[in-house]
C-alpha cells in the first residue's frame, strides 16, 4: 500500500534526518512509528503526504510514485491528524469536519450526512455540537473531531502524528480504545507516530522502531517484545514490560519435544507397528527436511489397511491449526479449547516441526509450576 | 459662554466643509496605508529574508519618529503644497501601526493550524484566504483603528501646507484670536475621532463575530 524505498533526507545545513529508510505499510493495518524525539519518525510520516520531500529515494502509494502527483491533490486523499489537534478556531465543528469534502466539492447534503454520521461514530451528538466552536469543547472531544475530520472524505490512508500525545492519560486511553474499535470497521491504512510504547503496543499491527534516522527494528508488537534486536530496543520497551511478557510461558517451553513422526513414503503396516510400540493413536508426518506434512490416525490406517499400494502420504490429513514457538501459552490453550483439538504442532517459520503441545504436556508443565501437596506446599 | 455655542450655528457651513475635508484627508491616508501596509505585512510574515523585514520595520519606524511639522515642511520642496502632500505625509504615518499589526496578526497564528491546513490539502492561496486572513483580522482591525484616530488628530496640522480641514479653522482662529472658533474646531476634531473610532470598533466586532476570533492584544 505505502512503500518507502531507499529514502534519505538531508537538510540544507547538512543534517541527515533520515538514512536509507525502507518501509512498507500494509493495507488495512496500523503501522506505528516510534522512537525518541529527533529519530525521524515524524519526518518519515510527512514524506507520505509530501509535507517533506526526500533528498533521495522514492515513496509509493499503491505502486504510484507520489513525487509525480500534485501535492495538494495528494493531501486531499490522505487523512491527517496532528498532535496539537489543529482545529480551525474560526470554524464551527461541522465546518471543520467538512473541510476536505468542501475542498473536493462534495454536494452539501452528502457532506451534511457524512458529518452527522462521523460525529455519532465518536459519540458526539450532532445536534448539540455541530454549531459549536472548537474552544467550547474539551481536549478529548476536540481530538475526536480532529480524527473524524481526517476521515471525512473517506481517504484510504490516514496519517496520525502523535495524535493523542497532548491529551490527559484518561482521554488518551479512551481515544486509543476508540481507534482500535473504529479500525475494525473502517480498515484504513494508518500510519501512527508516537513516543509512547504503551500506545504502540495497544494499537499497532506493526511497530517500526527508529533511532537517529534509521529503522532499528520492525515487527509485530509480539515479535518486538519477544525478540528485542538490541539494548536500545530493550531499554525503549522498558524492563517492566519485558519481564511481564517473559512471565507467560511460550509454546516452545510447554511442548513435547520429540513427537512420534513418520514419512510420507512409509507403508501402513510399518505405521501400525510404530503406533503399537510407542503407544499412540496417531503419527505426525514430516518430509526429509522435517517439514510438517500432516498426520495419520489409527482409524485411517485401519480403514485403508487392505490396500497394499497405499502409503502414508496417500492418506495423511493436514493440520487445521499450527503455532509458532513464540506463541503464548494463553493463545495455545485458547486454540486447543475453542477448536476441540487433541494437540497442536509447533513449527518454525520454515514449517519445520519443533514439537507438539498436547493436553498431557500442558498438565505436565502446570504440575511443575504448581507442585502437588506431596511436595509440601499447603498442608492443613 | 453663549459665543461658544453660537459659533456652531453661525459658522455651520464653514465647519461642515472643514469636517468633510478633514475626513477626506484622513480616510484617504488610512486607505492608502492599508493598501500598502497590509499586503506588505503579509509578505513580511511569509518571507524568510530577514534583512528585508528589518529594513521595512526600520523605515516605517523612522517615518513615525519624524516630528509631523518637520515632515510636512520636508515634503514642500519635494511635492509642493496642497492636499496631495498632506495625504502623503499622513499616509507615511499610518504605515507603521498597520504594518506591525498585520505582521503580528499573522505571526500569532498557531503554526500547527497552518500545518493542519496544508496537510489537509489547502493550496497556499486557500490557506491564506480561508485560514490565515480570518484569524489575523482582529489584529489588522486593531491597527487600522489605532492609526485612524491618530491620523484624524494629526490631520489638523495639514493646514500648514494648505490642505484645509479643521486645522485651517484653528489656525485662522489663532490668527484673529477667535477663541470660540478654535474651541469649535477642536471639539469637532475630537468628536470626529471618537465617532470614527466607535464606527470602526463596531465593524471590528462584527468581523470578529463572523470569523469567531478574538484578539487579546491591545495596543
Amino acid at each position: 500500500m505505502i512503500k518507502l524505498e531507499n529514502v534519505e533526507k538531508k537538510y540544507s545545513d547538512g543534517y541527515v534526518a533520515l538514512k536509507n529508510i525502507n518501509l512498507e505499510c500494509k493495507e488495512g493495518e496500523i503501522t506505528v512509528l516510534i522512537g525518541p524525539s529527533g529519530c525521524g519518525k515524524s519526518t518519515t510520516m510527512k514524506l507520505i503526504n509530501r509535507l517533506i520531500h526526500p533528498t533521495k529515494g522514492k515513496v509509493y502509494i499503491n505502486g504510484k510514485d507520489i513525487s509525480e502527483v500534485n501535492p495538494v491533490e495528494l493531501r486531499r486523499k490522505i487523512g491527517y491528524v496532528i498532535q496539537h489537534i489543529g482545529l480551525f478556531p474560526h470554524m464551527t465543528i461541522a465546518e471543520n469536519v467538512a473541510v476536505v469534502p468542501n475542498l473536493l466539492n462534495w454536494e452539501k447534503e452528502k457532506t451534511d450526512r457524512r458529518i452527522n454520521e462521523l460525529m455519532k461514530l465518536v459519540g458526539l451528538d450532532p445536534q448539540t455540537y455541530r454549531n459549536r466552536y472548537p474552544k467550547e469543547l474539551s481536549g478529548g472531544q476536540q481530538q475526536r473531531i480532529g480524527v473524524i475530520r481526517a476521515m471525512a472524505a473517506e481517504p484510504p490512508v490516514i496519517l496520525m502524528d502523535e495524535a493523542f500525545s497532548a491529551l490527559d492519560p484518561i482521554s488518551r486511553e479512551q481515544l486509543q480504545d476508540e481507534l482500535v474499535e473504529l479500525q475494525k470497521n473502517i480498515k484504513k491504512t494508518i500510519v501512527f507516530v508516537t513516543h509512547y510504547m504503551d500506545e504502540a503496543l495497544k494499537i499497532a499491527d506493526k511497530i517500526v522502531l527508529m533511532k537517529d534516522g534509521e529503522i532499528v527494528q520492525e515487527g509485530s508488537p509480539e515479535e518486538i517484545l519477544r525478540h528485542p534486536a538490541n539494548d536500545f530496543v530493550k531499554s525503549f520497551i522498558g524492563e517492566k514490560r519485558l519481564n511481564l511478557i517473559q512471565d507467560i510461558p511460550t509454546a516452545a517451553e510447554v511442548m513435547k519435544k520429540k513427537p512420534v513422526t513418520t514419512y510420507p513414503t512409509r507403508g501402513l503396516a510399518e505405521s501400525i507397528k510404530m503406533m503399537e510400540r510407542r503407544q499412540v493413536d496417531s503419527l505426525i508426518v514430516v518430509n526429509q527436511d522435517n517439514q510438517l506434512q500432516g498426520y495419520i490416525s489409527i482409524y485411517d490406517v485401519i480403514r485403508h489397511f487392505r490396500d497394499e499400494t497405499k502409503r502414508v502420504g496417500d492418506i495423511l490429513e493436514r493440520f487445521s491449526h499450527t503455532v509458532g514457538p513464540d506463541a503464548l501459552l494463553t493463545e495455545v490453550t485458547r486454540m486447543i479449547d475453542e477448536n476441540k483439538l487433541a494437540y497442536v504442532p509447533v513449527v518454525n517459520e520454515e514449517e519445520k516441526l519443533l514439537g507438539i503441545v498436547t493436553r498431557g504436556s500442558l498438565v505436565g508443565f502446570l504440575s511443575d509450576i504448581y507442585p502437588s501437596g506431596d511436595s509440601g506446599v499447603v498442608q492443613q | 459662554m453663549k459665543d461658544y455655542l453660537l459659533i456652531f450655528a453661525d459658522r455651520w457651513n464653514d465647519l461642515l466643509n472643514a469636517v468633510i475635508q478633514h475626513l477626506i484627508l484622513s480616510l484617504a491616508a488610512v486607505l492608502l496605508g492599508c493598501i500598502v501596509a497590509i499586503p506588505l505585512g503579509v509578505f513580511l510574515s511569509k518571507t524568510s529574508i530577514h534583512w528585508l523585514r528589518t529594513l521595512s520595520f526600520t523605515i516605517t519606524n523612522i517615518f513615525q519618529t519624524i516630528p509631523s511639522l518637520a515632515l510636512l515642511a520636508i515634503l514642500i520642496p519635494l511635492i509642493g503644497i496642497g492636499t496631495t502632500p498632506a495625504i502623503v505625509a499622513l499616509f507615511l504615518y499610518s504605515l507603521m501601526p498597520i504594518l506591525r499589526n498585520t505582521y503580528s496578526g499573522f505571526q500569532s497564528i498557531d503554526p500547527d493550524i497552518i500545518e493542519a491546513a496544508r496537510g489537509m490539502g489547502y493550496s497556499p492561496r486557500q490557506t491564506l484566504v480561508k485560514i490565515e486572513l480570518p484569524l489575523a483580522v482582529p489584529y489588522i482591525m486593531a491597527g487600522i483603528r489605532l492609526t485612524t484616530v491618530y491620523i484624524i488628530s494629526w490631520a489638523t496640522l495639514a493646514t500648514l501646507i494648505g490642505a484645509g480641514g479643521l486645522g485651517q479653522l484653528i489656525v485662522g482662529g489663532l490668527a484673529v484670536y477667535d477663541k470660540p472658533l478654535i474651541f469649535a474646531s477642536a471639539v469637532l476634531a475630537m468628536v470626529l475621532a471618537l465617532i470614527i473610532d466607535f464606527l470602526l470598533s463596531v465593524l471590528e466586532k462584527s468581523i470578529s463575530k463572523r470569523t469567531h476570533t478574538e484578539t487579546n492584544q491591545s495596543i
